[in-house]
């Protein structure tokens, strides 16, 4: 049991791990993820690498919805500008890889910044909707401008090279993409122990209130918008760099979606919940292709009914997280944690 | 120089013709918003589930087709009461994007039902609907746009009424503009959300079973309820005239973009025009202005 962990300062009180036991249990994390890739096979390398992805674009949403309070469904459009742009430059101008996926994160944060000048007059669902017609606007671009995008045939993009190495499977491309997951939350993480993370969390709380405090509402926004279309960008380039093939196609209206569950299954409004979010819903699809591996014997036409399943399965979790657990899965992991230290006096 | 404008005008016919079934649709989209503040994005799966609905009962048990319409819409009725008591009643007073997230759950549960029982492939409705041409001065309508457009005119035109002069309607008035003072004039206000959601899923499967006689079903019908978004929007979220305007001028310029740019374009130019629309009038064209207070 924990008794209490007394804090002497104002830096301890906002540290973002304040015990040595966080600290060590964060260690032997990033220590697992090392060591992950040798204990997994090419297939869990590869649900690793599209979950990590997703994790990055969260973070981003969340910065966005979570934090900010502003609902953007063209999340899967700004990873689209994101992917265009890493295509684009590794295919005809073969640029370096990181370089590619900072401007695929510019980029996408510039045009996120165009789509969030509605937000100062445009609220809520307004808003929301606002996004979609950005999403839909960006689709159009993508399909149309053939001269830039090859139009409905998409891109083909070769394999990212880092130190004179083909990043050309999951296993080897997991020591690019881990790193910059881990970089971008912790980053996310200390971005909320700053003037401009409470200045996003003040005008969520209530945006009037905030701007009689003598925050700039429209650039307050502007930069909200614009650092999670940047993550949405990286992740989108990394996205190009896993797939190695990007396609008007690839960022439905539906990924915005799966972004916006995601967020919401882990918990709006933690840097938690969007990891454990987006892993989750990530690994769910697989999951229940696992179970129709398993019935498929006695059922054969369970492969059939699949896609439907999934279909339902995704409504059925936001649906049913948004009524009986609202805070999401970092809910119950603080639930967990509290039950470990407040044992055995409190269950 | 000679301008097609026979052309033009079939066009237009077309367009307005569609644009009724946005309307109608955007009613039952207003109708909701207006008693429970929820925005209700499966509007467009709950229009495919009265299609689908009628489908199954028409074709598959072979129910006459009013019976089948009947059926379908008293399905869409009691999911509608289910769905608001189960679902949408405990989120009530929520934030506003968690309960339109639970929208999107119920669209998304909807269309993985649909595609469990009758499998992803499209089908045809049933004919019903008489099919010779229609021809008005010279210009060429499709019969089915043609009845489908009178049959929502009637029907918005009934729904008008109701809402004016219908015991329940008034109720539903009152709710919508102050729940509290609804509340002491002993109107039930939890029946008055039960209702709107009951007749609103009702108008949404009628509209439905238009929508699907005129282009065939299939489970990415959902799409319909897209347009019928700009339509509210365009026309404010909580104006029945600004559902019933709005969705004649969507149609329109979606039929306009359709024929003289190309099909890719009609999403483009509704939501064009939709951010310009959200730049001007934030609130819609008609909608109530909302005063924000500290």
């Amino acid at each position: 049991m924990r008794i209490a962990s007394a804090k002497q300062t104002y830096a301890a009180d906002e540290a973002l791990f304040d015990s040595a036991a966080q600290r060590g249990w964060f260690a032997v994390l990033l220590l697992a993820l090392v060591l992950f890739p040798f204990a997994a096979n090419q297939y869990w390398a590869y649900l690793a690498c599209l979950a990590l992805i997703n994790v990055i674009s969260a973070t981003g949403l969340n910065i966005l919805t979570g934090y900010t309070g502003l609902v953007s469904l063209g999340q899967a459009a700004f990873m689209g500008v994101g992917a265009y742009t890493v295509a684009v430059l590794e295919a005809r101008l073969g640029t370096p890889f990181l370089l590619n996926l900072l401007a695929g994160g510019a980029l996408a944060a510039a045009v996120g910044m165009v789509v969030g000048i509605p937000s100062l007059r445009v609220k809520g669902l307004y808003l929301a909707i606002a996004t979609i017609a950005a999403s839909i606007i960006l689709h159009f671009v993508f399909a149309n401008w053939t001269a830039v995008t090859k139009g409905v045939s998409g891109i083909n993009v070769p394999p990212a090279r880092v130190l004179g190495i083909d990043l050309d499977t999951p296993f080897k491309l997991y020591w690019v993409i881990m790193p910059l997951a881990v970089l971008m939350l912790l980053g996310a993480a200390n971005l909320f122990r700053t003037r401009i993370g409470r200045a996003f969390i003040a005008i969520r709380d209530r945006d009037i209130s905030a701007e009689v405090l003598g925050i700039p509402l429209l650039r307050t926004k502007l930069m909200s918008f614009a650092l999670s279309s940047f993550y949405a960008g990286v992740a989108g380039g990394l996205w190009a760099y896993f797939f190695r093939v990007v396609t008007p196609e690839s960022f439905p209206l539906i990924m915005s979606i799966f972004f916006l569950a995601a967020i919401i299954v882990g918990g709006m409004g933690t840097i938690l919940g969007a990891i454990l979010g987006a892993v989750f819903m990530t690994l769910v699809p697989e999951l229940l292709k696992l179970g129709v591996g398993l019935v498929s014997p006695f059922w054969p036409n369970a492969a059939v009914v699949l896609s439907p399943v999934r279909t339902v399965v995704f409504g059925g979790l936001i649906v049913g997280f948004l009524i009986f657990e609202p805070q999401g899965l970092a809910e119950m992991w603080r639930r967990t944690r509290r039950f470990f230290h407040l044992w055995p006096f409190k269950t | 120089m000679d301008f097609d404008w026979l052309l033009l005008f079939e066009v237009s016919l077309a367009g307005l013709g569609t644009g009724g079934l946005y309307a109608l649709t955007a009613l039952a989209f207003v109708v909701i918003y207006k008693a429970t503040r929820v925005v209700n994005l499966a509007i467009g799966e709950i229009l495919m589930l009265g299609a689908y609905a009628f489908f199954g009962f028409a074709a598959s048990m072979a129910l006459p087709w009013w019976a089948a319409a009947l059926g379908a819409l008293a399905v869409a009725g009691v999911f509608g009461a289910v769905v608001e008591r189960l679902v949408i009643r405990p989120m009530l007073g929520e934030s506003p994007i968690s309960v339109f997230m639970v929208t999107v759950g119920l669209g998304s549960m909807l269309v993985g039902v649909v595609e469990l029982i009758w499998t992803a492939d499209p089908h045809r409705l049933p004919e019903f609907m008489p099919n010779t041409p229609i021809f008005i001065g010279e210009a060429f309508l499709a019969p089915k746009i043609g009845y489908g457009f009178l049959v929502a005119a009637v029907v918005i035109a009934a729904f008008v009424l109701a809402f004016r002069y219908w015991r329940g309607g008034v109720a539903l008035r009152a709710t919508a503009s102050d729940q509290a003072a609804a509340y002491s004039m002993g109107i039930n206000v939890p029946g008055v959300f039960s209702l709107a959601w009951v007749i609103a899923c009702m108008v949404a499967a009628g509209a439905g079973i238009l929508v699907g006689s005129i282009g065939g079903i299939s489970s990415t019908m959902g799409v319909f309820g897209l347009s019928v978004l700009v339509v509210v929007i365009v026309g404010g979220l909580d104006s029945v005239p600004g559902a019933l305007v709005g969705g004649l001028f969507i149609g329109l310029v979606e039929a306009l973009a359709g024929s003289y740019l190309g099909g890719e374009f009609k999403l483009l130019a509704t939501f064009t025009l939709l951010v310009a629309v959200l730049m001007v009038r934030p609130y819609g064209l008609f909608g109530t202005r909302e005063i924000e207070r500290l």
